[in-house]
């Protein structure tokens, strides 16, 4: 029960089949990495799972804590639990991270209780901190010129603050150096405990230096081909996705390719 | 799917009731110099007012109906199916107690005796032709401010009214100033006497109950030297399959050094035709400022105006209009600079919504002989859905040398992609819409005074629970 599970999945867009019968649990307390090359399907696994209107579900069933999602709008999957930081977070122009996290947290909380302000920033700025990020930030339009970095910050502030059940982190080490990266998995390793799942999308191992996965899973052509332990990560590393690519090719190549 | 209602819901009809009419006086349907005399006749209005209705009238009849700047939904209001006065009498109250039950609930509903109470200097409330409550703050009549209904104005103050009264804006300025003219009931006359500085905002609101019919208020204020006066007028009317018209003549006068801000927060039903002028005239280092957000109506035709005819007189429109589906928000700013150093500034943000409609129109005039004048135009749209639609036409007449005109135009988009983000994190389709409307017109919000960006906000919400439907 305590786990989100992927069943077979089947994901397609424009007839073009992306997720091709793709299993994963992930059970609450644990971090899976998904590792793949690019276009493997990785982020749209993530959408998917999240609600995105473009995909087309064709077959499978995912399961958060064994309630089928499959049929929820995205912010009735978002205020049940369930986190993606995107790996290309949007802008939303005039409207501050203060007042939108604000939104968000309000959102939670059952009908007719106000949120109250001096605990709320109270949080923001402990969150904050954990990140080391500037309190100027709060009052900084959502994304609105931020660097790489600074995206992905202020995605995993909004993780923190919002305490979801599973998260889904897709690339937030991309755009990073090597210190901000740190910060990044320091605030990561600080959520981690028996209440949160998190599925850590990568395709470089030098994240999982610093966030230590339970488990690594190998992502190609919109399935998982192998699963292991952490190791797995420094193999495919020194190895690299080549030899996948004839599994790949065992798997066959969709028709219209 | 379970869809929650949400109190939002059920809230953004807030103006959405009717009462039955109970009017003893009823001009009929369709307008002919009759309905002049009738009018004339149960306002008891001087010669000189009856004149100038019919007057007005005939002026109405020859005007063809805009072209230059309209729409052809102009054409589906047949003037023929309209009732031009309806009322259950000609006397306001001063006293909530002494307002018609049906009526005063009316006015509970919309919330205007609490906010009287809270923070406004007195208040006019319109019910269809007539005002049905006109009060003003004790301390603030000491002062030596009016704050009448026309009618009364023209009567008990005609010193003041006739030398300003359609003075600011002509009769023939436009096909619906004439009508406005001609038919003119309710509406407020103000006056603040030199140095006063008005501390709380007056206000009106205009109330339609009835269907088929047309609410012609006529607005007056006058701030003498040095004085200072914010006025508010909200209107709301019932949801009716008839096209209902709204068309009133607001005019402004601020005389030496004075300040006058003028604030709209309509929110029509969306069968209403709203078609109003407004114009105000600064003076020597006056100011008049329109604030003016435009929320909901079938058509809305409105470009307040400032001219600036003295000395370093200032004129600004800050105005928002939103089209939801079905609606088109046709709006803008006229300013007219007479003398030198005079500045004015436009700042315009529309939003349209699904098949929503925003036309953005202005007209500065800077003529010649004048130096030192200064204009700022900014013209911002937001396209929520790609089949909005959203035009700016600025017109821009400057000449001289010794003058400067900026101007600056954008149109952004609420992505499909932006939407997901926010509702990612957890808020639902209309807030994640509400919030990016308000962050697009959250700086120039920011301007307002208090009261009304929190109401205006608001509207923006139930606006937005009602479009995702
Ligand atoms: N909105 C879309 N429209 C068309 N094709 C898409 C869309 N999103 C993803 N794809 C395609 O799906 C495949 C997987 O993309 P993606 O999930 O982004 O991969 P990854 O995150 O692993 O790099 C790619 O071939 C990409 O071109
Ligand atoms: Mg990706």
């Amino acid at each position: 029960m305590n786990k989100l599970s992927i069943t077979n999945l089947r994901v397609s867009i424009a007839d073009q089949e992306i997720i091709r019968g793709l299993s994963l649990a992930v059970p609450k307390g644990e971090i899976h990495a998904i590792m793949g090359p690019n276009g493997s399907g990785k982020s749209t696994l993530a959408k998917v799972l999240t609600g995105h209107p473009d995909y087309k579900i064709t077959a499978g069933e995912v399961l958060m804590d064994g309630e089928n999602i499959l049929a929820l709008a995205p912010d009735e999957r978002a205020r049940k639990g369930l986190f993606l930081a995107f790996q290309y977070p949007s802008e939303i122009p005039g409207v501050t991270i203060a007042n939108f996290l604000r939104a968000a947290v309000q959102a939670r909380l059952p009908e007719g209780e106000e949120l109250e302000a001096t605990d709320y920033y109270a949080k923001l700025y402990e969150k904050m901190d954990l990140l080391e990020m500037d309190r100027s930030f709060t009052s900084r339009s959502v994304n609105e010129g931020f660097s790489g970095g600074e995206k992905k910050r202020n995605e995993i502030l909004q993780l923190a603050m919002l305490q979801p059940k599973y998260a889904v982190l897709d690339e937030t080490d991309s755009g990073l150096d090597i210190d901000a990266l740190k910060v990044v998995a320091h605030g990561v390793n600080s959520l981690r405990g028996p209440n949160l799942g998190v599925i850590l999308i990568t395709h470089y191992q030098r994240l999982l230096d610093y966030i230590i996965p339970d488990h690594v899973h190998v992502m190609v052509q919109g399935r998982i081909v192998r699963s292991g332990g952490k190791e797995l990560a420094l193999e495919l590393e020194e190895k690299g996705y080549e030899s996948y690519e004839t599994v790949k090719d065992e798997i066959g190549e969709p028709a219209m390719a | 799917m379970v869809k929650e209602v949400s109190p939002l819901e059920i809230e953004r009809n807030v103006g959405n009731f009717a009462y039955p009419e109970t009017h003893t006086h009823d001009a009929g349907v369709g307008l002919t110099e009759k309905t002049i005399h009738y009018i004339s006749d149960i306002k008891d209005d001087p010669d000189w007012v009856r004149e100038f209705r019919l007057n007005a009238y005939k002026t109405f009849m020859s005007k063809p109906m805009p072209t230059h700047w309209a729409s052809k939904d102009l054409e589906a209001i047949v003037f023929d199916n309209i009732r031009y006065y309806l009322s259950g009498g000609t006397q306001p109250k001063r006293n909530w107690e002494d307002v018609p039950d049906d009526v005063k609930r009316t006015f509970e509903r919309l919330g205007i005796p609490e906010q009287e109470r809270k923070f406004l200097a007195g208040v006019e409330a319109q019910f269809d032709s007539e005002a049905v409550y006109s009060n003003i703050k004790k301390a603030v009549g000491e002062q030596g401010v009016i704050f009448v209904g026309s009618a009364e104005g023209l009567k008990n103050h005609p010193e003041i009214f006739r030398k300003w009264f359609g003075k600011v804006i002509p009769t023939g300025d436009n096909k619906f100033s004439a009508l406005n003219s001609a038919v003119f009931s309710g509406g407020s006359f103000i006056y603040v006497p030199p140095g006063v500085k008005v501390k709380h905002p007056l206000q009106a609101y205009f109330r339609i109950n009835a269907e088929n019919f047309g609410q012609f208020e006529r607005t007056l204020i006058i701030c003498d030297e040095g004085s200072e006066l914010t006025y508010m007028e909200g209107c709301t009317a019932p949801k009716f399959n008839t096209a209902t018209l709204h068309s009133a003549v607001v005019e402004l006068v601020a005389m030496k050094g004075a300040k006058l801000q003028y604030i709209t927060v309509q929110n029509w039903s969306a069968n209403v035709f709203n078609l109003v002028t407004k114009r105000g005239i600064a003076h020597e280092d006056a100011e008049v400022k329109w604030i003016d957000c435009n929320i909901g109506s079938r058509l809305t035709m409105k470009y307040p105006g400032v001219i600036m005819k003295g000395r370093r007189a200032r004129g600004e429109v800050l105005s928002i209009a939103l089209a939801g589906d079905g609606q088109h928000q046709d709006t803008g700013a006229k300013m007219v600079h007479a003398a030198d150093e005079t500045t004015s500034n436009i700042i315009s943000k529309s939003i349209s919504i699904g098949k929503g409609r925003a036309t953005y129109r202005g007209l500065v005039h800077i003529p010649k002989h004048l130096k030192n004048c200064k204009n700022n135009t900014e013209c911002d749209a937001l396209l929520i859905n790609s089949t909005s639609r959203t035009d700016t036409y600025p017109a821009i007449t400057v000449r001289g040398t010794g003058n400067s005109v900026q101007h600056e135009a954008s149109v952004s988009q609420v992505s499909a992609e932006q939407i997901f983000y926010m509702q990612q994190r957890g808020l639902t389709e209309a807030q994640a819409m509400s919030l990016s409307v308000n962050g697009f017109v959250n700086d120039l919000v920011r301007q307002f005074p208090m009261e009304y960006s929190v109401e205006l906000k608001r509207l923006i919400e139930l606006e937005m629970e009602g479009s995702v439907g």
